[in-house]
């Protein structure tokens, strides 16, 4: 059974890596994200996992290395963020696009310039349109279940693809808080042993990967990756399912918190999800009506069932720890294209997009008070004055 | 390998026999007529035998062979992007590493890295460098035309001194074409501490013959073989060995070969021609011929000669 451990979630997440027992790990150095990879080079070392290591001498060979290795035919996984993911931008499309099962988590962090080695979610939400599965996680144990569930979703026969498992750099990646471990053998049989399909390594099938495809195809085959990746939401979830059974925590496409009966809500990913939780219910026990929408499956995105969530409130502000410079914050987007589509009866909520926390700027309850208030006086029927505004800001 | 062993299969070795073995780029590919890649490749692979699985940066090779549903290949063959073909093989041997370990993989597979000179001298330097400095146990070729031809004749560092390409061209305000000189690459890669050499498809037996000692060492190997290339160099499709035989009768490419830190030039030209011979049939240094472009054709000349007297003094032994 589970053990009660306190740790990192850096921590959480190599021993996740350790007990997936991949065949091959490409890694390069950066920070925050180092300390997965240090950790996982001492498994192998001490011969904890079968693991061959490759130290690429760059991100985009590392990408390039774990993408050779996985059309190889085996299980793969590399660690990266911020710059690295950046540098690595190129190859991952070429490893969606070759529909190859690769786990990677990505220790959220800021993108340059100028410099800046705390969390954000700017190198994940640039990562958007790669192709790449994306899970993100509140917590250490959050990271560590969606690291193991995210092999079993990567490797699904209906889909493999890679997937991107995201984390808060340094706010969960370096601190210590209580978690649950699952059991080595438990993880083993959860995540099963690797399917290989059509290896490049097939020495009596030679096959050729990489083809280059011209106007007559290329449109059919990106057409065929959309529908793939319409596949994903019932993937995630019959995986979350039989985790769920395994470790009794529930998760799904995305949290609602408190949201059924409310009239105001944030939407806010990661581990500010948790700092405004506590400020919801401190609300609600002076009465106003806050709820809290966490998405947890951000690509492929499920506009219908996050539209259907949040289409009865009166006003809902979507936090973004990134911003898209010269359009509203990434999420925010999905959010109005989610609540356009979405059946409301001609009402929908007001929408409101605040930018917080860039280059790990603290986000306090003081922040989450404000714009739930804010909200609050919208949904009374004050006007929106901005849409999308910075808080947190030093004047 | 050892020197009487190589010498035992290169004394056996035909290589009208070995041309009809069923080859593992086959016809049907989309190759300019005239050009020196696949004749290169198809030598890199008679002399491979062993299974092999390859690897291929972007570039001419790389689209000519592989299309949507066709392609030349028949073994296994993998194309990522332009810089990485060194990375992505990497890659691969690892998996083939880590497959073997728990016996799901036959001993004594080969891997090889196709690219061209943007893709290995430029772009993909880095990448060729850090898999070559861990050691995996693959030949990297560099097929060397001198530019970026599959994007029409960019410079590269690669491109000789004084060539016309279409970003160094030669014009009214610089007469020369490229003013500076090829990168050194060949040794760059020997600096690695591995095996590396040159070779050229027209002395077709040293050419298989680094490729079979190189197959033979454990580790990472390169190999840096000239390949004409008519649409680049201006020159006629029906003289691409002849070509490559002047580059190295003239020492333009010298053949040598580095193992172990000593080097060893492993064909001397029984008479070294004057560059001119090798650049005068070639339209991308017509330009050198006119009288603003007067003693460039000497300075690179002296370069040539100079690089050849180190190569000799270098050498170890007769050759």
């Amino acid at each position: 059974m589970g053990k009660v451990v306190a740790v990192t979630g850096n921590e959480a997440v190599a021993n996740a890596l350790r007990q997936a027992d991949p065949d091959v790990c490409s890694l390069y150095p950066i920070t925050p994200q180092t300390d997965i990879v240090q950790r996982f080079s001492s498994f192998v070392a001490n011969g904890v996992v079968q693991t061959e290591l490759l130290n690429a001498e760059s991100e985009h060979s590392a990408m390039s290395a774990a993408i050779g290795a996985s059309a190889a035919g085996g299980r793969v996984v590399t660690a990266t963020s911020s710059q690295g993911l950046a540098l690595m931008w190129e190859m991952l499309h070429i490893a969606s696009g070759m529909n190859l099962p690769i786990v990677m988590p990505l220790v959220n962090r800021a993108l340059s310039a100028p410099l800046n080695i705390h969390g954000d979610h700017s190198d994940g939400m640039g990562a958007r349109d790669t192709g790449w599965v994306q899970l993100w996680s509140e917590s250490a144990q959050e990271a560590y279940d969606n690291t193991i569930m995210a092999f079993r979703v990567a490797e699904h026969a209906d889909i493999r693809l890679p997937v991107m498992v995201c984390m808060d750099g340094f706010i969960v990646s370096h601190s210590i808080a209580r978690m649950e471990y699952l059991g080595d053998e438990e993880v083993k049989n959860f995540i099963g042993p690797y399917q290989t399909v059509n290896p490049l390594l097939d020495m009596e099938h030679p096959k050729s990967f990489g083809p280059l495809i011209l106007t007559d195809l290329y449109h059919e085959y990106k057409r065929l990756q959309h529908e793939i990746m319409g596949r994903v939401k019932n993937v995630v979830l019959q995986v979350s399912d039989e985790f769920e059974k395994l470790s009794g925590r529930k998760y799904g496409l995305f949290e609602s918190y408190r949201l059924d009966d409310a009239d105001i809500a944030l939407v806010i990913l990661n581990s500010a999800a948790g700092t405004s939780k506590d400020v919801v219910d401190e609300l609600r026990d002076k009465g106003i009506k806050a709820g809290l929408l966490k998405p947890r499956l951000f690509r492929p995105f499920p506009y219908e069932e996050i539209g259907k969530a949040l289409k009865h409130l009166k006003a809902v502000c979507v936090m973004d720890r990134a911003d898209s410079f010269g359009g509203y914050g990434p999420m925010f987007m999905e959010i109005s294209s989610a609540m356009y589509q979405a059946d409301g009866n001609g009402k929908r909520p007001k929408l409101i997009n605040k930018i917080y926390g860039l280059g790990g700027r603290d986000y306090m309850p003081s922040d989450a008070r404000q714009v739930l208030l804010e909200l609050n006086e919208i949904a009374g029927g004050a006007p929106v004055t901005a849409v999308k505004e910075y808080i947190g800001v030093r004047e | 390998m050892e020197t009487r062993e190589l010498l035992k299969w290169s004394a056996q070795v035909k290589l009208r026999e070995k041309s009809k073995q069923e080859g593992r780029l086959e016809h049907g590919h989309r190759m300019c007529a005239g050009c020196g890649a696949p004749t290169v490749v198809k030598m890199v692979l008679m002399a491979t035998e062993y299974p092999v699985v390859l690897s291929n940066a972007t570039g001419c090779l790389e689209v000519s062979t592989c299309i949507q549903e066709f392609t030349a290949w028949k073994t296994p063959w993998i194309h990522t992007a332009f810089e990485n073909a060194a990375a992505t093989l990497a890659g691969v041997e690892t998996m083939y590493r880590a497959l073997l370990k728990k016996g799901k993989m036959p001993e004594n597979v080969k891997f090889i890295a196709f690219g061209g000179d943007g893709g290995t001298y430029d772009i993909g330097l880095q990448s060729l460098s850090g898999a070559m400095e861990r050691g995996h146990d693959m030949l990297y070729v560099c097929y060397d035309n001198g530019a970026y031809m599959n994007t029409g004749i960019q410079r590269s560092s690669a491109t000789p001194l004084g060539a016309d390409t279409t970003t160094s061209p030669a014009g009214s305000a610089n007469p020369a074409g490229k003013l500076q000189q090829r990168k050194d690459l060949t040794r760059i890669m020997a600096d690695h501490g591995i095996y590396a050499a040159q070779a050229s498809p027209s002395h077709w037996l040293d050419l298989m013959n680094k490729v079979k000692k190189a197959h033979s060492i454990k580790g990472a190997k390169f190999l840096n073989i000239i390949a004409p290339c008519n649409r680049g160099w201006r020159t006629a499709t029906d003289n691409s060995i002849e070509l490559s035989r002047l580059a190295v009768e003239t020492c333009y490419w010298p053949l040598y070969e580095i193992e172990d830190g000593k080097l060893k030039v492993t064909v001397t030209p029984e008479e070294k021609k004057p560059v001119d011979l090798f650049f005068k049939p070639q339209g991308r240094f017509k330009h050198l011929y006119s009288p603003e472009n007067e003693g460039v054709l000497e300075k690179i000349q002296a370069q040539i000669d100079k690089t050849w007297e180190r190569l000799l003094k270098e050498s170890e032994g007769p050759c």
